[in-house]
C-alpha cells in the first residue's frame, strides 16, 4: 500500500528520504516537501511512516484491490521502547489499538565491547567455534556438535 | 558526467549488502579480526534494509539445544524432507549448530523474545520457530554491525565485483555508485562477503499497476547476490529451486503463526478439507519416500511445503476455490486475535491495511489465501545460491575447499540468500552464516591467501564507463523525440522490468501459466531473454534513481538467465507446487538425486552445467 505525504504536516526534514529502503521517498524540489516518487516499488514497510517526526506520512491501500476509507497509524517511541498501532476499518465497525515492545534495553548499550575482550587464541581460531561459543549455544562448557559427537557417519554421496 | 571517484583502499573485509547476513558478518569479523579494516557497502540505510527492514514476528530457525528441544541433525532431516532431498547437509548442519548462539546474542542486545511462562523456554509457534516482538529486529542488529565496522557506506549500490588482475579467479573488491550523490565508489578489498539479497519481482507479480510493489519478498531485493556472483564467475547451485508461497490473498500476510500457534487451518470454497485428497496421486508422482500417505501418522515426516502448494493449486484449478484460512474459531479468543494482528503489524503491515480497507474481520469471516508468484532466494523454504565450501569437520571432499562459505571464486564469501543449498536458515540462520563467513575470511587473510592483489586502473575506468552508460544513453537520445517515455533508441528500467516479468511468467513457470513449463518453452524464453539482454545495453536512466533501477534490473536479468539454465538442465519435476516441467512430470530419483551446478564464463557468457553429488550426512531416525 503506497505511502503519501500530507502537505501541511511535512517540513521537508528528509528523515523518510534517509530511511526508505526502496529509495522512493524524495524531496519535491519546488514544494520542498517529501513525496513517494514510485508507488509501485513501495512495500508499505512503514519505515518512513515510523521515522517521520510530524506523522506527515500515511499509507493508502493499493488502488488495484483496496477501497478507500481505512487507516492504519503508528507511533514508534524509541525512548519508551514501544510501538503503538491504531487500526480503523473502512466500515467503522472496528477500531483497534495495539501496543508492543520493540526493545528490552536502552539503545546501543548491550553490545560486547570487543576492545575489552581478549583476542581469540590460535586454538580458537583453528576450531569451528564462533564468538563466545560454545557457551552461547548451551550455556555450559560442552563442545560444539560435530558429526562425531552426534554419532553420525559420513555417508557416501549419491551421484549419477 | 562529473561524478567523483571515491576510492576506499586497503580493506580487509568488504561486506556487500547489510541485511541479516551482512550484519552478522560485520559483527563477527570484528572479533576475529581486531586489527582488520571492515567496511560495509549497503544500497539503502543499514538501519532499515534487507528483507527484515519492517520487522519480523518470529525467528524461524532456533534449535533450543539449551532447553534440550532439538539438535542440529534434527533440523537437517527436516530441511532435507522439505526440499525433497536437495540440501547441502554440511552447510545446513553447520548453520544449525551455531544458530542458537546468534539468537542468544539478539536477546542480549535487547530483542524482545516471548517466553513460555511455565517452561521458562522461548515461546514456540512451531518446532523450529520462536515468537518475538521483532519490529526493531533490524535496527538492533544494525547497531551491532555499525559498532563493528570501520566505515559504513549507506546508499551505495554495488554493481560489480572487482577481480584481481594478478591472479585468475580471485576477488579484489567491488564498485558501485552512491544513489544520492551519483559518485563512483571503488572498494579495494582482500575479501568480499556477499550478503546481498535474493530476487523478488523477476516473475510477473499478481498485483498490478500501482500495486506492483505488493509482493511477498521486498521489492528492493533485486537478485544482487546472484547478479554479482554469477558475473564474477562463481559456480551457482539450485537456481531452479524457486519458491512459491501460500499467503493471505493480496496482502501476502504470513501464515506461519496462524497455522502453528493459532491452530488455524485451510478449507476450500465449499468448506471442505481438501489437502489430503490430492496426496495419494501426488505420492505416485514423487514417491513414498517424500510423501508417505499411509504411514504419515507414524513417521511424522513433514509434508514438504511445495507439495502443500500442489494441493492448493490443484484444488483451485478444479474449480473449488477460493481457499480459505479458518480464523473464525481461533479469533474468538481475544489473546489469539491480538497475536494474529500483531503478527502482521510486526512483519507485513500491508495485510493489516488490506483487511482494514476491505472490512475483513477474521473474527467473523475466514480470509482468502493465494499462492504467490515465484521468488528466487536462498534462505526461506528454498535454496538458490552460490556453490560454497563447507566446514572442515563436516564436509566431504567435494564440498570442502578450505574456507567455510567461500564460493568458487577465491576470497569471495557468501551469507544468507547468497549461499546455495541451505534452505530454512531464515533471519537467524542468515546472520549465523554471515558470522561463519567472517571468521573464515579472517583466516583466509591470516593464511596469506590475499597477498599481491592488483587492480588495474583500466578495470576501474572500464567499469565506471559501463555503470554510467544508461545516463549517457538518455542524454544522447531523449531529445530525439518530443517527450514521454516512448523512444526508439532505448527502454527505461520499468519497461525492461515489465518485459522480464512477462517472459519469466510465460516461459519459466510463473503463476500465469500455473507454474508450468517445458523444454520448448524454456528455450523460447532463453531466446527472448537474450534479446532483452541486448537491449539492456540500450537501457536509459533519466536520473540517479533510475540508474539504481537499471542496475537492479541488470542483476534481475542475470538471475533469471541462471534460473532458465538450471530449469532446463534438471529434466524432472522435483518440486511440484513450486514449478512443473510438463515434459518430465515425475520426480526422477534415478537420474536426478543430485545437486545442479552452473558456471557462467566471465568472458563469453556461456553456461556450463554439471551435476554434483548429494551427500546424506545425517541418517534417518
Amino acid at each position: 500500500m503506497p505511502t503519501f505525504v500530507y502537505m501541511t504536516r511535512c517540513d521537508g526534514c528528509g528523515q523518510c528520504v534517509d530511511i526508505c529502503p526502496s529509495d522512493i521517498m524524495h524531496i519535491d524540489k519546488t514544494l520542498r516537501r517529501a513525496y513517494n516518487i514510485e508507488p509501485n516499488m513501495c512495500w508499505e514497510c512503514y519505515s518512513c511512516v515510523k521515522a517521520c517526526p510530524h506523522h506527515a506520512i500515511d499509507v493508502r491501500g493499493y488502488a488495484d484491490f483496496a477501497p478507500l476509507g481505512h487507516s492504519v497509524r503508528v507511533h514508534r517511541d524509541e525512548e519508551k521502547g514501544t510501538i503503538a498501532w491504531r487500526i480503523k476499518f473502512r466500515n467503522g465497525k472496528k477500531d483497534m489499538e495495539l501496543l508492543a515492545p520493540i526493545t528490552t534495553k536502552p539503545w546501543g548499550t548491550a553490545f560486547p565491547k570487543f576492545a575489552e575482550i581478549p583476542a581469540p587464541s590460535q586454538a580458537m581460531r583453528d576450531s569451528e567455534l564462533l564468538f563466545n561459543e560454545p557457551k552461547y549455544i548451551r550455556l555450559d562448557d560442552g563442545d560444539l556438535r560435530s558429526l562425531k559427537t552426534a554419532g553420525l557417519k559420513l555417508k557416501e554421496g549419491v551421484y549419477y | 558526467m562529473g561524478y567523483k571517484t571515491i576510492i576506499e583502499d586497503n580493506i580487509d573485509i568488504l561486506v556487500v549488502g547489510a541485511g541479516l547476513g551482512g550484519t552478522g558478518a560485520a559483527f563477527e569479523a570484528r572479533y576475529w579480526g581486531k586489527d582488520k579494516k571492515i567496511v560495509i557497502a549497503e544500497k539503502a540505510n543499514i538501519d532499515r534494509s534487507g528483507a527484515v527492514a519492517q520487522g519480523l514476528y518470529a525467528i524461524n530457525c532456533y534449535m533450543g539445544t539449551r532447553f534440550g528441544e532439538n539438535n542440529p541433525e534434527d533440523h537437517v532431516r527436516y530441511a532435507r524432507m522439505d526440499l525433497m532431498g536437495m540440501v547441502r547437509e554440511d552447510l545446513a548442519f553447520d548453520m544449525a549448530r551455531h544458530v542458537d548462539s546468534s539468537v542468544h546474542l539478539f536477546e542480549e542486545w535487547g530483542l524482545p523474545l516471548m517466553k513460555d511462562p511455565k517452561k521458562g523456554t522461548y515461546m514456540r509457534e512451531g518446532r523450529w520457530q520462536i515468537m518475538i516482538h521483532g519490529e526493531s529486529y533490524k535496527p538492533i542488529v544494525a547497531e551491532a554491525a555499525k559498532k563493528s565496522a570501520d566505515k559504513v557506506f549507506n546508499r551505495v549500490c554495488v554493481t560489480h565485483l572487482l577481480m584481481d588482475d594478478s591472479k585468475e579467479n580471485r576477488v579484489a573488491g567491488a564498485v558501485g555508485f552512491n544513489v544520492r550523490t551519483g559518485n563512483y565508489h571503488v572498494f579495494k578489498s582482500k575479501t568480499v562477503i556477499c550478503g546481498a539479497g535474493g530476487a523478488s519481482n523477476i516473475f510477473k507479480p499478481r498485483s498490478v499497476g500501482e500495486g506492483a510493489g505488493r509482493v511477498w519478498y521486498a521489492p528492493w531485493s533485486s537478485g544482487s547476490a546472484y547478479g554479482l556472483m554469477i558475473e564474477a564467475g562463481a559456480k551457482m547451485t539450485q537456481m531452479e529451486n524457486r519458491i512459491v508461497l501460500a499467503r493471505f490473498k493480496d496482502g501476502y500476510g504470513p501464515v506461519g503463526a496462524y497455522f502453528l500457534h493459532l491452530k488455524t487451518y485451510t478449507q476450500n470454497g465449499l468448506g471442505e478439507e481438501y489437502e489430503s485428497k490430492w496426496f495419494p496421486a501426488l505420492a505416485e508422482m514423487v514417491g513414498k519416500e517424500y510423501l508417505d500417505t499411509e504411514g504419515q501418522h507414524l513417521s511424522h515426516k513433514p509434508i514438504p511445503t511445495c507439495l502443500r502448494n500442489h494441493a492448493f493449486i490443484s484444488e483451485v484449478n478444479a474449480g473449488r476455490g477460493p481457499i480459505h484460512m479458518v480464523t473464525m474459531e481461533a479469533f474468538q479468543d481475544p489473546h489469539l486475535e491480538e497475536i494474529g494482528w500483531h503478527n502482521f503489524l510486526g512483519m507485513t503491515v500491508g495485510q493489516a491495511v488490506l483487511w482494514a480497507a476491505t472490512d475483513v474481520d477474521p473474527k467473523y469471516e475466514n480470509p482468502e489465501l493465494t499462492t504467490s508468484e515465484p521468488y528466487v532466494m536462498g534462505s526461506h523454504a528454498t535454496g538458490c545460491g552460490a556453490w560454497c565450501s563447507g566446514p572442515e569437520d563436516v564436509s566431504p571432499p567435494e564440498y570442502y575447499w578450505g574456507y567455510n562459505r567461500m564460493t568458487t571464486v577465491e576470497g569471495l564469501f557468501g551469507a544468507g540468500d547468497a549461499v546455495g543449498g541451505t534452505p530454512h536458515a531464515f533471519s537467524s540462520g542468515s546472520f549465523t552464516e554471515g558470522r561463519l563467513a567472517a571468521k573464515a575470511a579472517c583466516k583466509y587473510i591470516d593464511d596469506g591467501k590475499a597477498e599481491g592483489i592488483r587492480v588495474s586502473d583500466e578495470q576501474i575506468a572500464n567499469l565506471k564507463k559501463k555503470i554510467y552508460k544508461p545516463l549517457e544513453t538518455y542524454r544522447v537520445y531523449s531529445n530525439e523525440v518530443v517527450g514521454g517515455s516512448v523512444n526508439p533508441n532505448f527502454i527505461n528500467p520499468r519497461q525492461g522490468l515489465d518485459r522480464l516479468q512477462k517472459l519469466m511468467d510465460e516461459y519459466c513457470g510463473g503463476f500465469g501459466v500455473n507454474y508450468m513449463t517445458n523444454e520448448k518453452l524454456l528455450q523460447i524464453g532463453l531466446k527472448k531473454l537474450k534479446s532483452l539482454e541486448e537491449d539492456m545495453e540500450k537501457i536509459a536512466a533519466s536520473d540517479i534513481h533510475e540508474l539504481l533501477r537499471a542496475w537492479e534490473l541488470h542483476h534481475r536479468v542475470r538471475t533469471s538467465e541462471s534460473v532458465f539454465q538450471h530449469t532446463l538442465f534438471r529434466k524432472e519435476t522435483r518440486w511440484p507446487g513450486y514449478y512443473y516441467r510438463g515434459d518430465a512430470m515425475k520426480l526422477d530419483d534415478k537420474n536426478w538425486h543430485v545437486l545442479t551446478v552452473s558456471q557462467r564464463d566471465r568472458k563469453t557468457g556461456e553456461y556450463t552445467m554439471e551435476k554434483a553429488p548429494l551427500y546424506h550426512l545425517v541418517s534417518d531416525k
